[in-house]
């Protein structure tokens, strides 16, 4: 059986597998409606989330499969204490496969070791968040048709926020990668990862403060939101809410196939004047999401889909 | 001071003056019946001074966690009063409940009952994470 906590969980040949069976699904949408008829997600949401979990519901749904769970710990067992390796041996009675979002980190870990379906990572705390990553890189392959050699910048909340810690590893098994990291002092990437991933893998990568000033350099510009709930103190975080805002004239200088990213929601460091600009690739990006779930249920259902 | 020498067991030796009694603690040596000798502060060529635990039984316990504790640590098995194998403990690939995770988002803060377990992930620099929240873990 297996699950999918971390996306070093999958090799390069299975993403490769999963975006090819992601642009099939985009292509011959019929040929994957009854799919997953009579199979069940459950959605084990002990944290709040509204794209995440709809979009795994949506792909189940499109799959021809049914979706049961809860939105948040307090309509759960969780609020009586019940502890998560027991929650998944029970949900595992009633689904075949699970996707948890959980505040703590490990905690979809946990779940793997105790469930007997499948367990699907959809988030746990500021760790990892690796279905958000196969996202990412289904759309960069969308757009940009390959992952080799491609300047990526990274934007914001570098120290709290799991989608750039994800999309690191998952980038850093792709040759010619350089990695632009800016953010506040207080929000770089945690340390760990710059020694354990980047340098001793020898990635090319550099640190700045200053967005505008590497914005020419850019083949991928990946935003995130300054997120509220990693911070224990709030003064800290309405201090650094505001440090990087992307606009059309912060745009001025930026490749005109830039491939501008944001894992949503987003708050206001994109300007919706952005919206409309051709180089603006968070909301495909938020729709290719449901698909790449599509094409991992599958896969961790052991679902074959005959050629047609 | 004498302490005999023993016959079938084992001898930790050029542990960190002063330590000693935390790896008697740790590796439960106070729940043996056998002789068990703590010699702290033995003058020493190599360390100035040093403790050492000599343990009168052949015992089958775990000593690879004690590289985590203590890396400079030497293991002597004694057997018919000789040695017949002395190595220093390498670092193991896992601990299980040995450290415990400090990072309060961390899942085994809450789970109950729940094995904390640390995962060796740069063996050169002796860098254990948890492997649930991967924080690394401080001595």
């Amino acid at each position: 059986m297996r699950n999918l906590i971390d996306i070093t969980d999958l090799t390069i040949a299975e993403i490769d597998e999963l975006i090819q069976t992601a642009c099939d699904i985009i292509e011959n949408p019929d040929k994957y409606c009854e799919a997953c008829h009579r199979k069940k997600l459950a959605t084990l949401f002990f944290e709040p989330s509204t794209r995440t979990r709809l979009s795994f519901e949506a792909a189940m749904l499109e799959l021809g499969g049914s979706v049961l769970g809860f939105s948040e710990a307090n309509s759960s067992s969780a609020a009586k204490g019940e502890s998560v390796s027991d929650t998944v041996r029970v949900v595992g009675c009633y689904a075949d496969i699970i996707a948890m979002r959980h505040p703590k980190e490990g905690a979809p870990m946990v779940a793997s070791m105790h469930s007997p379906v499948p367990i699907i990572n959809a988030g746990d705390g500021g760790h990892n968040h690796p279905t958000q990553t196969l996202t990412d890189l289904l759309t960069i392959h969308r757009e940009k048709g390959h992952f080799d050699n491609l300047t990526v910048g990274l934007c914001g909340d570098l120290k709290f926020g799991r989608t750039v810690h994800s999309l690191i590893h998952a980038l850093s098994r792709y040759s010619g990668i350089h990695f632009v990291l800016i953010s506040p002092e207080e929000l770089r990437l945690p340390s760990y990862i710059i020694h354990d991933v980047l340098e001793k893998k020898q990635l090319s990568y550099e640190e700045t403060q200053d967005l505008e000033a590497v914005m020419p350099k850019l083949d991928i510009l990946y935003m995130t939101r300054v997120q509220k709930e990693r911070f224990f103190n709030e003064a800290d975080y309405i201090r650094l809410k505001d440090s990087y805002v992307l606009t059309l004239d912060k745009l001025k200088n930026a490749k005109e196939d830039l491939c501008i990213l944001h894992p949503l929601p987003r708050v206001n460091e994109i300007a919706t004047s952005v919206d409309n600009d051709s180089r603006a690739c968070y909301f495909k990006q938020a729709h290719n999401g449901k698909y790449i779930r599509m094409a991992l249920i599958l896969k961790l259902l052991g679902v074959e889909i005959p050629c047609i | 001071m004498h302490i005999d020498a023993i016959q079938n067991g084992i001898v930790i030796d050029h542990i960190q003056a002063g330590k000693s009694l935390d790896l008697y603690h740790f590796l439960h040596l106070d729940d043996l019946d056998c002789s068990v000798a703590i010699l702290r502060n033995v003058n020493s060529q190599k360390m100035g001074k040093k403790d050492i635990i000599k343990i009168d039984s052949v015992l089958d316990m775990d000593l690879g966690v004690l590289g985590y504790m203590d890396a400079g640590i030497t293991i002597s098995i004694i057997q018919d009063g000789k040695q017949v194998r002395k190595f220093h403990p390498e670092l193991p690939e896992q601990i299980k409940n040995v450290i415990f995770c400090k990072n309060p988002r961390c899942i085994t803060t809450v789970e109950q009952e729940i094995d904390h377990i640390f995962k060796l992930t740069d063996r050169e620099n002796g860098i254990y994470r948890c492997l649930y929240c991967e924080t690394a873990a401080k001595k």
